[in-house]
């Protein structure tokens, strides 16, 4: 099958990993994402004060994970509310303005997801999603770094870009549907257009945001110091939007997803939207909602891992804090 | 090059020797510079016909009310502005853009704050190509020299703004400028922070025997630190005042006490009020 084939050679395959691993372990991601920080800031040549502030942090870790410990429990049990709540809606047919007659109850879902993931169907829906993230995602990366660093430091270019982006920006991934069908060879190819643009606009605009916001004083010293332009750019500019690029590549992950569903509703043979529209047309309830739960996490799930493959580059910021 | 590297902080030693090592260099003229902003009616002359002339290694501070064009004037020599006529030259050569010649130290906290306090230092020699071993222990030795060797791997942020400017004048000279420009470094600090940095500065100073341009609006600091204070008086800026400060060196804050030190900063009192005076006048005419 092609798309399996396409998924081991994806440009930006490192993107991969990280959310695996995210997904997998659900809750505990938080205590895994601090692991690698910590790892890293240990490498760093000559930390003096280490064993001095090794008992102060051993306390202050304990105290963290009673804290810690207790915010979790607060979110669980306000899921397990929602999930109550949920059960009571569907059980005692609830039809109030909203009718909760034909939404399946959370057992039934459970059951049906149990269902899913001991086929094999339900996983090839999710990689081929997956492969189409992927593939939108890293042009949207590459493309929208570039032009977000080209327009935040270059007038012209932000002339010529930006009556473009102001009209395009507004457009949901929807009514780009029909359009993408009439002008991509493959169906394939308009819905990774779709993810694509989704992504592609906040991360143009974040970065772009990031370059301008870049301290005046800092780049003068840097001219003081010696630096070119092309170094200015390299060790102030860049830095100094990280930031704010990291944000824009949060953002367009979530708002890649969006896009995505919308592409795999209207058309396409496989993927996590196109499963969950197809469980409405077989009348099979329960799955919708499998689907739709399956794109909450895997949206959540490859949106945390962006944020943590851009933490390394932040290490800085956390220590303003 | 490694022989320069080196003399560092040498407590024993006194100051005549290493103030001369390099006192043949950083001469800087500034000859009727003018420096006018905008266009038409929007037109505004901040430095208005200004001649100077500052010997190597003496230390000058430029005295003024907000607002004269002291830090135009420093931002001249810096390269960062052009004068509209006149020239300015360091060592006979014209000025026409910010270079590793010039250390600029900002009032602001401009330190890179995603690079530690030894990146930061390290910069300007990495820059300038001068290898990471010589880079890294240039760094070094001036870090050392601000007395901030136990936080060469912190970041900026978890440093104290007094830390902070240390590590600002640490880098400034890590390049080994002819002249050591600073527009207001203190400003934003702590009166006590203020004189430990005016006393440190001085010291690192006399090791360097380095050219100092130093701008201020507090009459104290200025009449501690300089050998000359030139006091500038806004609408158009100009130099209304050149005011030798022959007080002995080293100095200690207690010098503050004395008559000679009085005497001094009344002058330059008595010369910003009567221009703060005139200027008040001709608003209110």
């Amino acid at each position: 099958m092609a798309a399996q084939g396409a998924i081991i050679e994806m440009p930006k395959s490192g993107n991969l990993d990280p959310s695996q691993e995210a997904r997998g372990d659900g809750e505990e991601t938080t205590a895994q994402g601090l692991q690698p920080a910590s790892a890293e800031s240990s490498d760093h040549p000559g930390n003096t004060d280490q064993p001095a502030e090794t008992a102060k942090s051993f306390q202050l870790a304990n105290l963290l994970q009673s804290e810690h410990l207790v915010r979790w429990s607060i979110r669980i049990a306000a899921l397990a509310v929602g999930v109550l709540a949920w059960h009571w809606a569907t059980t005692a047919n609830l039809n109030f303005y909203i009718n909760f007659e034909n939404v399946p109850e959370p057992l039934k879902v459970w059951n049906a997801f149990v269902a899913q993931i001991s086929g094999t169907e339900f996983y090839i829906h999710i990689l081929v999603s997956m492969q189409r993230i992927i593939i939108g995602y890293a042009f949207a990366v590459a493309i929208g770094i570039g032009l977000g660093l080209i327009m935040g430091r270059s007038k012209l270019a932000n002339d010529i870009l930006m009556p473009y982006i102001e009209i395009l920006r507004p457009i949901p991934a929807v009514a780009w549907i029909p359009l993408a069908i009439l002008m991509w060879p493959t169906e394939e190819a308009s819905i990774i257009y779709i993810t694509f643009l989704g992504a592609l606009f906040p991360i143009i605009l974040n970065t772009m945001h990031g370059v301008e916001q870049t301290p005046e004083v800092l780049i003068r010293a840097a001219r003081s110091l010696g630096a070119r332009q092309t170094q200015i750019f390299r060790h102030v500019v860049l830095p100094a939007a990280l930031p704010s690029i990291a944000t824009g590549l949060a953002v367009g992950m979530g708002v890649s997803w969006f896009s995505l569903l919308a592409g795999e509703i209207i058309s396409g043979q496989y993927g996590i939207g196109y499963f969950t529209w197809n469980a409405y047309s077989l009348i099979n309830y329960p799955d919708i909602v499998v689907g739709m739960l399956c794109i909450g996490l895997l949206g959540t799930g490859s949106t945390y891992a962006v944020r943590l493959a851009t933490r390394p580059f932040l290490k800085w910021q956390e220590k303003a804090r | 090059m490694l022989g320069l590297v080196k003399p560092m902080p040498q407590p024993t030693e006194e100051t005549p020797r290493a103030r001369n090592h390099r006192a043949s260099e950083g001469h800087v003229e500034i000859q009727n510079v003018s420096i006018t902003f905008g266009k038409g009616s929007k037109q505004h002359t901040a430095v208005t016909e200004t001649s100077l002339d500052i010997p190597p290694g003496e230390f000058v501070c430029i005295l003024g009310p907000s607002g004269c064009g002291k830090s135009t004037l420093l931002n001249s020599v810096a390269g960062y502005v052009t004068p509209t006529t006149g020239s300015v030259t360091i060592d006979g050569e014209e000025i026409k853009s910010p270079g590793p010649d010039r250390g600029m130290v900002f009032q602001q906290y401009s330190l890179f704050p995603w690079k530690t306090v030894k990146e930061n230092v390290a910069f300007g020699p990495n820059i300038l190509g001068r290898g990471k071993t010589v880079a890294d222990s240039t760094a070094q030795t001036f870090i050392e020299m601000v007395g901030l060797a136990k936080f060469a791997n912190r970041y900026p942020a978890e440093l104290s703004g007094g830390m902070q400017q240390r590590v600002g004048i640490a880098r400034a000279l890590a390049n080994y400028p002819r002249v050591l420009l600073m527009d207001e470094p203190f400003g934003a600090l702590d009166s006590q922070t203020r004189l430990m940095m005016q006393e440190s500065l001085l010291k690192i100073w006399t090791e360097f025997g380095i050219t100092v341009l130093f701008v201020t609006h507090d009459i104290d600091e200025a009449v501690f630190l300089g050998d000359r204070v030139l006091v500038m008086s806004a609408g158009p800026g100009k130099i209304i005042a050149d005011i030798k400060i022959d007080l002995p060196r080293p100095r200690s804050p207690d010098i503050a006490l004395d008559d000679d030190f009085m005497r001094l900063k009344k002058l330059c009192h008595d010369k910003i009020r009567a221009e703060s005076l005139k200027a008040f006048e001709q608003q209110n005419a």
